[in-house]
């Protein structure tokens, strides 16, 4: 990743236009080509420096649903349970935390009625209860990660 | 807004990411039988009806740099979470800030952001600032850093298939 590479990250955090050209503005800015600016957002991608380049939705204003679950897993079936949380579809992150409530993950669902339905599930499949904590309020952020 | 069967259809192909071409919607026209201007029409409705937040891109915090991740949670009174969910959203390096119910009597806290850092030095240090210079000191709270990330994706959705920027 070099230079241009940050700025052309910067700069795709804030989102682009919905135009016709919508590379146009940023190659500009870049002193870049528009090719070059896809080809670098190309290999952005396959490095894995980004994970998406695209729309973000909005689930729940499609219709879905989203929540943040933790549970709290005992040392010894941590994995066993990793494996089991992760085999559901609905779930879309999932990280270990330092806290008595070690795994932390997102579930998203088609409809918002599946979210409890999941939940059963998981209790039922690994034993350990789910605390359920979905968004109640979102702040507004800037959208800003520098690189 | 009701969704019509061209607009699930372009929502499809997009959920993958946007073709890498100077005319991206004039590649998604082609493919769903209709023009580019209204394919620019149907995403700027999303985008106004706010189903669409934005066109933008996902970072992989670790693959940037940024190897600590820490969820600061807050237990702060129903009447001052609007105040300080608004400070805290609008500091540097706080990439989310979300109110959530509290889980009595095991989790008190009700507002959550996240803090993206180098390390873990530098978010500690960059939380006591903002706890410092905001008199944010009499709050309870704990940071919860991230061990592994075992499955990091968008939402999918089988039948419907979107996807969603963050839970």
């Amino acid at each position: 990743m070099d230079n241009i590479d940050r700025v052309l990250v910067n700069e795709l955090q804030d989102g682009l236009p919905v135009c016709r050209r919508p590379f146009d503005a940023i190659s500009t800015r870049l002193g870049i080509s528009v090719t070059e600016v896809t080809d670098r957002i190309g290999k952005l991608l396959d490095d894995r420096v980004l994970s998406r380049f695209g729309p973000m939705f909005n689930a729940e204003r499609l219709g879905g649903a989203l929540t943040l679950c933790a549970m709290q897993v005992p040392e010894a079936d941590f994995e066993r349970v990793t494996e089991q949380v992760n085999a559901f579809p609905e779930v879309a992150h999932n990280y270990a935390r330092e806290h008595d409530l070690n795994m932390w993950f997102v579930l998203a669902t088609e409809r918002p009625e599946r979210i409890a339905g999941v939940i059963a599930e998981i209790e039922t499949s690994t034993g350990c209860r789910v605390y359920d904590m979905p968004k109640r309020d979102e702040f507004y952020i800037g959208l800003k990660l520098p690189v | 807004m009701v969704l019509s069967e061209t607009d699930r259809k372009l929502i499809a192909s997009i959920q993958d990411g946007l073709p890498l071409v100077s005319h991206p919607y004039a590649a998604l026209a082609a493919g769903l039988g209709t023009t580019e201007a209204d394919v620019i029409e149907r995403l700027q409705r999303l985008q106004d009806d706010g189903m669409v937040k934005r066109m933008g891109v996902v970072v992989k915090h670790r693959a940037l740099g940024y190897h600590a991740n820490a969820m600061v949670v807050w237990d702060i009174p129903d009447d001052a979470i609007d105040r300080v969910g608004k400070l805290l959203a609008a500091q540097e390096c706080v990439t989310l800030c979300y109110q959530r119910p509290r889980c009595l009597p095991d989790w008190p806290y009700n507002l959550f952001c996240m803090i993206h850092g180098r390390e873990r030095t530098a978010v500690l240090r960059r939380l006591a600032q903002i706890i410092d210079a905001n008199d944010l000191g009499d709050i309870p709270r704990e940071v919860l850093f991230s061990l592994r990330s075992f499955k990091q994706r968008g939402a999918r959705y089988a039948a419907r298939p979107v996807r969603a920027a963050h839970g």
